[in-house]
């Protein structure tokens, strides 16, 4: 699954570090994620880890140490910045979809305002992207007419539109009533085996066992256990993640 | 009613002056209003400060100064405007701008957060986000506090009459002096061409917010 193109991991965090105030939100986060990766980020609320997702893409700026996407160091505020996060999709757990445009706009707007694609070359590809996260019977609708599995599929689809080299997920099933959980789960999966590079901070145990090739443990701010799901759910090393582990695999 | 057709004429260039002095200030200030917003929510901290100074001053200052200043008070640094009735419109357009901008703002903070995070995360830059994703939904929440704006300006540009531009407030004060026995005519001549601007304007509005009303 691992396709690397060249030595130079495709996401690499050295010594970062984040304060809000007084709180030190990311202290010393060393992290490198490979082409093809899907790396799946588990932890208490509060541990860091959706922060540690939105600094990849410079939704949240950090105080120090550096972070590179495909060997290029993330810029600061500007056109720079603006390029390079069309190539890293993200999809939040509020779905934040443009609410005054259509399903069908919504995938649209980043390869035709970004990418300058034509509308036909945009509608083309969108249509197809939302018949692959099977909503593309809903295209004209709003997104507020959608359910929230619905919603973030189409998230997901309006991401993948900018062919992007890495997805961030941001806790994408932790809005989503339990029945509606599964279908974005399983629009996850076959990103996975697609070989999409995958950040993916989540509560959904089974997600990490069955897609991640590696799952991250943070606490307090920290990457506090790193190793494969198998190894990490059946024999984790640290208090911390047994302590963690033992409170939500037991219902 | 006689009195009337004597000086409709007089009335209908009144009612016309009030109403252009009204629609091409209003659309400088809805302009310059929305470059204002833009600025205050930009994140370069200079732009910022910039349009707050502009707002404060212009929001505090009595209209009436603002006329003072661009009529007689430009003429010392020789600065003239080519007609009374354009130096009307630029100080009703520079004052209700700092209210269009402070509107608009209101409106641009009751979008989530999440809708333009959304957009930088997709890629597009400030601008893009903002005319494409923020702005367009601002202007759906602010239509009616915008309708007010509007309403006040309208009513506003009857400063205009104090210097020198024949508006209808203008025109109450000619025809009142030279007419006092008709007194109650001529206010209720003007006080109506105030109610042909205002009253459709407020129809106007209310069908605006049904019509841009988004479904969250």
């Amino acid at each position: 699954m691992t396709s690397r193109t060249n030595g130079e991991p495709l996401v690499r965090l050295a010594g970062v570090n984040k304060w809000f105030g007084e709180l030190h939100v990311l202290q010393d986060i060393d992290l490198a994620i490979d082409r093809g990766e899907v790396v799946v980020v588990i932890g208490p609320s509060g541990s860091g880890k959706s922060t540690l997702c939105r600094t990849i893409n410079r939704l949240e700026a950090i105080d120090k140490g550096e972070i590179t996407i495909d060997g290029q160091r993330l810029p600061e505020e500007g056109k720079e910045l603006a390029r390079l996060r069309s190539d890293v999709g993200m999809v939040f757990q509020s779905f934040n979809l443009f609410a005054h445009k259509t399903i069908l706009e919504n995938v649209m707007l980043g390869p035709i305002k970004v990418r300058k694609q034509s509308k036909g070359d945009a509608q083309k590809r969108a249509r197809e992207l939302l018949d692959r996260v099977g909503v593309g019977a809903q295209a004209d609708k709003y997104p507020a007419q959608l359910s929230g599995g619905q919603q973030q599929r189409v998230a997901i689809a309006r991401a993948l539109a900018m062919d992007p080299k890495v997805m961030l997920f941001d806790e994408p099933t932790s809005a989503l009533d339990p029945e509606m959980i599964n279908e974005v789960l399983d629009v996850m999966t076959s990103l996975a085996r697609d070989g999409m590079t995958m950040i993916v901070v989540t509560h959904e145990m089974g997600f990490a066992r069955r897609a991640a090739n590696r799952v991250v443990f943070m606490d307090g701010g920290r990457i506090v256990e790193s190793a494969e799901p198998e190894t990490f759910f059946t024999n984790p090393t640290s208090d911390r993640a047994k302590d963690f582990l033992s409170k939500i695999l037991n219902h | 009613m006689e009195f009337l057709s004597e000086n409709w004429g007089l009335i209908q260039s009144a009612f016309l002056t009030t109403l252009s002095l009204a629609v091409v200030s209003g659309i400088c200030a809805l302009l310059l209003g929305t470059v204002l917003a833009a600025m205050r929510v930009s994140p370069i901290p200079a732009l910022r400060g910039l349009a707050t100074f502009y707002v404060e001053i212009f929001r505090n200052t009595p209209l009436t100064v603002v006329f003072f200043f661009l009529v007689f008070g430009l003429v010392y640094v020789d600065v003239q405007f080519p007609s009374r009735f354009i130096a009307a419109v630029a100080a009703l357009a520079l004052y209700t701008a700092a209210f269009v901008c402070e509107a608009l703002r209101s409106g641009i903070n009751a979008v989530p957060a999440g809708q333009a995070e959304a957009a930088r995360a997709l890629g597009l830059d400030f601008r893009q986000s903002l005319t494409t994703v923020v702005l367009p939904q601002a202007f759906r929440t602010v239509v009616p506090p915008l309708g007010n704006v509007w309403i006040a300006l309208a009513k506003n540009t009857s400063i205009a009459a104090g210097f020198a531009v024949t508006d209808l407030t203008a025109l109450l004060q000619r025809l009142a002096n030279a007419n006092a026995d008709q007194l109650l005519l001529v206010f209720a001549a003007v006080v109506l061409g105030y109610l042909v601007i205002t009253l459709p304007s407020a129809y106007g509005i209310s069908v605006l917010e049904r019509r841009l009303a988004i479904v969250r």
